[in-house]
Parts: C-alpha cells; structure tokens; sequence
C-alpha cells in the first residue's frame, strides 16, 4: 500500500483523491479505537508534536491535542498570546528555537495565508496546517467530507451547499477543494458582500437565494459569521442576516425532504442557525466533532510513518 | 520458485476437528472464554473453530470478535511501505475473561506481541492462549509459544508459509514456497 502522496498537510490543494480516500479509511479504524474502554495506540511514542498556535482558537487546537496524545506523542503548545511573537520574534526564529527541542511534527495555525507553504521551505519538521488566515483548514474540510460520507453513505454526486460568511472563510475555500476532489456539486449562499468575486472561477455557483439553495442540497454546511475578520460591515445588520441567512425549523419544515445540517462552530445561536436546528437529529455537528478527532489522527499517523528512524 | 504442497483440505479438516476439541477440554462451555481471531488472516480460521464448535460440538453463545493489530506493531516508522488498518470488531469486555487468540502461522512472534498490548484496550482478561494453524519452529524472536497448534514446521527463514482458505481462494491448502 502506499502512504500519503504529500510530505505535509498543508491544504486540500497540495493533496489527491487517492490520500483523501487512505486518510478516511484510517480514520474509520480511529474511531473505533477511541469508543474502546482504553482509547489510546502506542504507535507514535517516539515521536514530538509542536501545536503552535498564532491565532485563537478552542476547539482545533483540543482536536489536534487530543488526536496527539490518543496517538502517544509527546506534545507541547505553543500560544502566540502569551510568547515571544509579542517582543518582535520572526516566525522562522520562533519555529526553529522549538524545533531545536527536537519536535518531528508541527501543527500550526496562522493569521496569514501560506504560513504553513511558507514554513516547510524552510524547516525539516512535518507541517501540518491548522488553519493559515482566510485560506485554507484541510483537517476541517476532511472531517467534514468523512461526516458528509459516513451520514450519506457517498459523497459523489451529492449536492453541497456552503452558506453564509464564505469571503472570510477558509473552511468555505478547503470544503469547496475537497468536496469537489471527491465528487460533488458544491454551491454557495451568503449576502453578495461576503461572496468572494471570483468564487465562480472554481467552478461554484453562487446562489443568493437561501431557500432555492436549500431546496437544491443534500447537504447545508451553515458557517459562522466572523465578526471578528469584519474590519467594514458587510450587510446592514445581525436581524437582517439572521432573516435572510439564517436557518430555522420553518425554513427547513417547507423543504419536504431531510436535508443534513452541518457546522464547524463555533455556532452563534440565533444567528445563523436556531436551537431547534443545531440540535435536531438533522444536524450532525457533534459527530463532526468526533470525526475530527479520528481524522487528525490518522493525518499524524500517515505523515509520521514518513519520519523513518533510520 | 518451488512451491510444495504441506496440507491438503482434507488434513485442515481434521486438524480443525482437532483443534475444536482441545479448546472444549479447557474451555468446556465457553462460558467464560472468548475467541479473537487476529487481522488479517487468523480471522478465518477463527470463523471456521467457531463454525465447527457450534455446529459440530454444540456450544451456545460463542463470543468471537477480530482484533488488528497494526497500530500496535512494533515496526512502525520502520517498515519500507505502509501497512493498512484492518476492521477490529470486539462488542464485548474481555475483562476476567479468558481469551484465545487465533492466528494462521506463528512465526517472529511479534504480531502476538502486539496483540497482548493491544488486547488491553479491553480490559484485562485472566488468561490468555494462542491457538495457530501453523507453528514455524526456529523462527522465533521472542519467547511466545502456542498453547494449541495444528501442525509444526520447520522452515528456514527465507521459505514462506502460505495458508490457503477456501473464503479467498477456493480451497483449503498449506504450501511451503522457497
């Protein structure tokens, strides 16, 4: 069998089908390790993992933990808010003063894009990347991917519909990469303003209209709206997005059939999506998150059987 | 490359027979033992003792589940290509149970290595055996030996054992290949 076709994980664009399917099918065997009494593999005992993290984040960065240590690497974070970065360190300076412990595996998000391109030209460590800006979270768009198939059964064929904040999005831009690789048609729905201009270069329609997209998909993958990446405003208010944009039980009780809800989180309540719907038994957005746990660790697994010990 | 023939169907069916009835000498009822057939190829033959258990012996409620092992090995990192997972399938807590695994040939001994390790990740259970179809003497690197085997070989190290089962390839066969 072959391995990974890629030296790192840096975005869906750097990786093919082929990797997409062995990255699954290792997660599936993941997952069943972590619903065992004893969740964890000794395979990656001698191995260190840096998580480094230039920008916030909860989730993920327990995610990738959580994936490393169920692994039984030796792990250690790294959170820009409380370094170095804020006395004036460059980004090489602060990665090679941690690799110089002797770290095998980087996991890295960034605010910039192409952090993670940028980094494996110049160091040795496997990189793998955890979010760079508004570009690409490959770990993101295989968890969603796996969960599309696992719920649906295929993804080939299946009409996916990404809504709301696509322009700050780089779950958006490594969905769309991924999702198309494997087969499907994507489409996306926001206000104009936060549609990218040249999205449709990508061979996505753009829909506007959130019930038409609604009734089109099989599958709606409701993203956050990023308030905190809005340095103008891009539509005129919270209650005229949630109105237009917004998912709520009577939008999805006109459809007539039983489209799957998915959604990265954070989730804002009431925004882009009610209570009733991310907690219905449509939505499948906690078995995203147990699916990432199994995704993160076959990624770590397949990049380190690459790091030879000889 | 000469391939010569060690067991027909007819010698696996008795072995089996064989095999059955020891594990009914200490195991009587199964009650409290449990039959893991190790990933990938031990799990055949552990369907066919619990076929001929059930069939031929009458034993009620065998549990059997299929253990793999691959996350468990010891040459991770280490090997020139990659192995793929297998399906482990155990819907039961081995703890307190005795537990038997059951694999196609002996040979390093270090595939049941990783099997005992990995056998913890369901409790800890009061015994275990090692049941093979085939026990390639000589060829050990650590000390574990079967407590039931079908037939003993000795080859050396650069002739294979093949085990041959008639779910992949037809008919039941054992060839030795050098």
């Amino acid at each position: 069998m072959a391995g990974l076709s890629s030296q790192h994980l840096l975005g869906i664009k750097q990786i093919n089908k082929q990797d997409i399917e062995l990255i699954f099918n290792t997660a599936s065997h993941f997952k069943e390790v972590i619903n065992r009494p004893i969740k964890k593999v000794p395979s990656l005992r001698d191995i260190t993992i840096a998580n480094l993290f230039f920008e916030n984040s909860t989730r993920t960065r327990l995610s990738f933990e959580l994936a490393e240590k169920r692994l039984s690497a030796d792990v250690i974070n790294f959170s820009a808010n409380q370094s170095s970065v804020k006395k004036g360190e460059t980004l090489i300076d602060t990665v090679n003063n941690i690799l110089a412990m002797k770290v095998d595996i980087v996991v890295m998000r960034h605010p910039d894009v192409g952090a993670g391109v940028f980094l494996s030209k110049h160091i040795k460590a496997k990189i793998i990347n955890a979010g760079d800006g508004t570009h690409e979270h490959p770990t993101q768009a295989l968890l969603d991917a796996f969960s599309i198939k696992e719920k649906l059964g295929s993804i080939q064929g299946k009409n996916i519909v990404i809504i709301g904040d696509i322009l700050h999005s780089r779950v958006a831009l490594s969905n769309i990469f991924s999702l198309q690789m494997l087969g499907a048609n994507v489409k996306v729905c926001g206000p104009l303003t936060l549609i990218p201009k040249h999205i449709k270069s990508l061979g996505v329609e753009v829909e506007l209209n959130l019930e038409k997209a609604l009734q089109w998909c099989d599958v709606a993958n409701v993203l956050r709206v990023q308030h905190e990446r809005m340095d103008i405003k891009y539509f005129p208010s919270v209650r005229e997005y949630t109105q237009l944009f917004g998912i709520n039980k009577q939008k999805l009780d006109r459809l007539k059939k039983e489209i799957v809800i998915m959604h990265p989180g954070p989730i804002n309540r009431g925004v882009e999506i009610t209570s009733d719907v991310a907690d219905s038994k449509q939505a499948i957005i906690l078995d995203q998150v147990e699916n990432g746990v199994a995704i993160r660790m076959a990624v770590i697994y397949l990049l380190a059987e690459q790091i030879k010990t000889t | 490359m000469a391939k010569k023939k060690l067991l027909n169907s007819n010698a696996i069916a008795i072995i089996l027979q064989r095999l059955a009835c020891q594990l009914i000498e200490n195991h009587n009822d199964f009650k409290n033992t449990v039959l893991i057939g190790l990933q990938p190829r031990g799990v055949f033959l552990a369907k066919r003792l619990a076929v001929i258990l059930e069939r031929d012996y009458h034993i009620k409620d065998l549990k059997s589940g299929q253990l793999d092992i691959t996350f468990f090995r010891d040459d991770f990192r280490r090997r020139g290509e990659s192995l793929e997972a297998n399906k482990t399938t155990i819907d039961f807590i081995v703890e307190d149970k005795k537990v038997v695994f059951i694999d196609d040939v002996l040979f390093s001994g270090r595939s049941v290595r990783a099997a005992l390790t990995a056998i913890q990740s369901f409790g800890r259970p009061s015994a275990i055996e090692l049941l093979v179809l085939i026990d390639r003497r000589f060829s050990r690197d650590l000390p574990i030996q079967p407590n039931y085997k079908g037939c003993q070989v000795d080859a050396i190290n650069q002739e294979k054992v093949i085990v041959q089962w008639q779910e992949q390839q037809k008919t039941d066969a054992v060839y030795i290949e050098n």
